[in-house]
């Protein structure tokens, strides 16, 4: 995982709220077996243009495909960003199309721990400063900095604000740590809790035997 | 100190509390199916790490096996859904994992099996790459979804590092009204808290109308707690939940299901345990609900019309609702038993189960579909299937003009062939009406099997309450 320190770029006003990860990547670019390769595919219902079928026709009132939000490596969404479907992809998807931070009001739950696992920083702003970041991503050019270590969101023009994040979390984005590799860690636990824990046979899936 | 249900699940399985970490979990089992393992599956080779315990692990095929028939399902046309099912074919069969292939008399939707097999019991953690792993909860199994980062961490560990949910007992109390159902309770539960109304709780559902529940019932209820973004559901186990898993393949027997029951009857919440959140709802008010816009807190009654972006309480709602109704091709005002559908979808892991069949048979039995109607039944599981044949069910859906097909998520989400064409509506006893979940630009509403089937036979929706024929089953 690639750590993340401190992130300056653009960012897309993507103004809509309950942002399900249906939406985030469609079903049909579930049926892949691999890990990359799935940023062409990001927000695509959205992306491109319903008229033709299978057509990959930009839809120009798709905010994304504004040309002056080419190369953003931030996105900014209202409230409850990435509910519904627990897919990975969708954290795939966002990081293999180049965005490494989503600023939003709420994010739901499975979602906020995909996107850790993929180095990718959520910041929860409020209400208020996330829809004064979405006005201002209108200017062409204008620029937001995500600094993980200080947890904050700034931009040029004076605006400050913090953000939450569990240390754990935080260590593990800044490091670019592995999570298996941490769990690892607590091997001896883990066998003393396993042996007695097998002898519960409440706790097995398959406990056919009398 | 009295202890949640959810407190004592928790501890139970309680690993590690390392110092600013998150805690450590242990994992009793992990379904696994075709979409969101074979990445994990790869990770594993990649890193060189084994399969720790693959007597903990089951795995079926699902997502994106067709249902038309079942010689379609041994040799999937589409090249890419065919490589996934036999990605998951030879990684079972590398890792030592018991799989229910396509074929198998066990094979189903992953939430279907797990209980049908007795895989799912009380007091376990229970997890899937898959949102809807909340329906276990039903059994008193503290059971969530994970992304496939996860799926791969619960393979090489059999644990989970965990921040622990706060809790939220949601009971219901009374009697619910004839032709109401588990679907109205839960899709009336997150109309009144919102699709994030959850986030962050574990919910146990309690109270005397989810008491009465089947445990079909209260897996229907427990299905849909991620749609109000919660980590899990459960329901406290009880004699309904002994009765259903008692002589199933993998429930024990004998002297050991003694045990289990003693161990079992200790889990539900005690007298006086304090939940973080609590929320009452009278049964008595819950009627036939509808979703009418693209998230599943959008819904009304069926005595409802369609709100305008008016009767938003907050610009942000105002939004979301101007969307959906354009989404839809809907006209705030119109009342619900006005619109008219193309398709009807009776299945998913949320509604195919053999009372949700039951009960919609019961509803078009002796009727004929609407001439401008389509739909199609797809039981949940081949266990479903079987049984539902064997009580002639398929006899009455196909008579009245149903489709019957193979047991599989289908139109669920549309992996498989089986979708709405842009602008088709549909109505759906499914858990999600985003947009283009069952098929880019389709149309979805939620409802019960029986409003779905009264919606089959109607051409529109319609008031099952005033259904002559209704048995009134929940
Ligand atoms: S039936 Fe639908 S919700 Fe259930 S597991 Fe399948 S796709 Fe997911």
């Amino acid at each position: 995982m690639q750590p993340f320190t401190k992130l300056t770029s653009i960012a897309v006003p993507l103004d809509r709220a309950n942002v399900d990860t249906d939406q985030i990547i469609p079903k049909q670019f579930l049926k892949r077996i691999e890990r990359t390769g799935y940023g062409e595919f990001l927000f695509f219902d959205w992306r491109y243009k319903l008229d033709v079928p299978d057509s990959v026709t930009p839809n120009p009132e798709f905010v994304m495909n504004a040309p002056q939000y080419k190369g953003a490596e931030i996105l900014l969404a209202d409230k409850n960003f990435g509910c519904g479907s627990s897919r990975e992809h969708a954290a795939w998807a966002l990081s293999d199309y180049g965005f490494r931070a989503v600023i939003a009001p709420t994010f739901a739950d499975i979602f906020f721990s995909n996107a850790g696992k993929n180095g990718i920083v959520l910041a929860r702003l409020t209400d208020d400063e996330v829809s004064t970041l979405m006005q201002r991503a209108q200017t062409p050019g204008y620029e937001i900095t995500v600094d993980l270590e200080a947890q904050t969101v700034t931009d040029a023009q004076g605006f400050k604000a913090s953000f939450e994040i569990d240390p754990f979390r935080k260590e593990c984005l800044l490091n670019g740590l592995d999570d298996i590799g941490l769990t690892l860690r607590h091997s001896a636990a883990l066998d003393k809790f396993e042996a007695k824990h097998d002898n519960e046979f409440w706790s097995a899936p398959k406990t056919a035997t009398a | 100190m009295p202890q949640t249900m959810f407190e004592k699940v928790w501890n139970n399985h309680l690993v590690a509390s390392p110092e600013g970490e998150p805690p450590l979990i242990y994992i009793d089992l992990q379904l696994v199916h075709e979409v969101t393992s074979p990445q994990a599956f790869d990770g594993l080779r990649m890193t060189g790490r084994k399969l720790r315990r693959p007597d903990r692990h089951i795995a079926t095929v699902d997502h994106n096996v067709p249902t038309t028939s079942a010689e379609d399902r041994l040799h999937i046309i589409d090249q890419t859904s065919a490589a996934q099912v036999n990605a998951l074919r030879k990684n079972c069969k590398e890792f030592g994992i018991e799989f229910f292939d396509v074929q198998d008399a066990s094979q189903g939707i992953v939430h279907m099996i797990g209980p049908e097999l007795g895989a799912t019991k009380p007091g376990m953690t229970i997890v899937c790459g898959d949102s809807h792993t909340s329906t276990h909860g039903a059994f008193g199994a503290l059971a969530f979804g994970i992304g496939t980062s996860e799926v791969e961490h619960v393979m090489a560990t059999q644990t989970l590092p965990q921040s622990k949910p706060k809790t939220f007992r949601i009971t219901v109390d009374g009697t619910l009204p004839y032709g109401v159902t588990a679907k109205d309770i839960i899709l009336h539960i997150i109309g009144i808290i919102g699709t994030d109304g959850a986030t962050g709780y574990a919910v146990e559902y309690a109270g005397s109308a989810i008491r009465a529940l089947s445990m079909e019932g209260r897996m229907t209820v427990c299905n849909m707690s991620i749609e109000a973004g919660a980590r899990a559901g459960m329901i406290a186990p009880d004699e309904t939940t002994f009765a259903y898993l008692m002589g199933r393949r993998f429930s024990p027997k004998g002297k050991a299901w003694d045990e289990a029951v003693a161990h079992w009857k200790s889990l539900p919440s005690d007298e006086g345990a304090v939940f973080d959140r609590e929320l009452h709802i009278n049964a008595a008010e819950i009627t036939p609900t509808v979703s009418w816009g693209t998230s599943p807190g959008m819904v009304t009654s069926i005595e409802g019309k369609v709100p305008s972006p008016d009767d938003a309480t907050n610009e942000i709602d105002r939004k979301g609702y101007e969307r959906a109704l354009e989404y839809m091709g809907l006209k705030a005002g119109t009342p619900i038993e006005q619109i008219a559908i193309d398709r009807v979808f009776l299945g998913s892991c949320t509604n195919g189960r053999i009372e949700d069949l039951r009960a919609a048979a019961e509803i078009v039995k002796g009727r004929h579909v609407a001439a401008t109607v389509s739909a199609m039944v797809v039981p949940g599981s081949q266990a479903v299937k079987k049984q539902a044949e064997g009580e002639g069910l398929d006899k009455i859906f196909k008579d009245a003009g149903f489709e019957w097909r193979e047991p599989g998520c289908s139109m669920c989400l549309g992996m498989n062939p089986d979708i709405l064409s842009p602008g088709e509506r549909c109505a759906s006893t499914s858990n999600r009406n985003f947009e283009g979940r069952q098929g880019r630009g389709g149309r979805t509403h939620l409802v019960s099997p029986q409003m779905a089937a009264a919606a089959a036979i109607a051409g529109h929706f319609t008031d099952v309450r005033n259904w002559p024929n209704n048995g009134g089953k929940n």
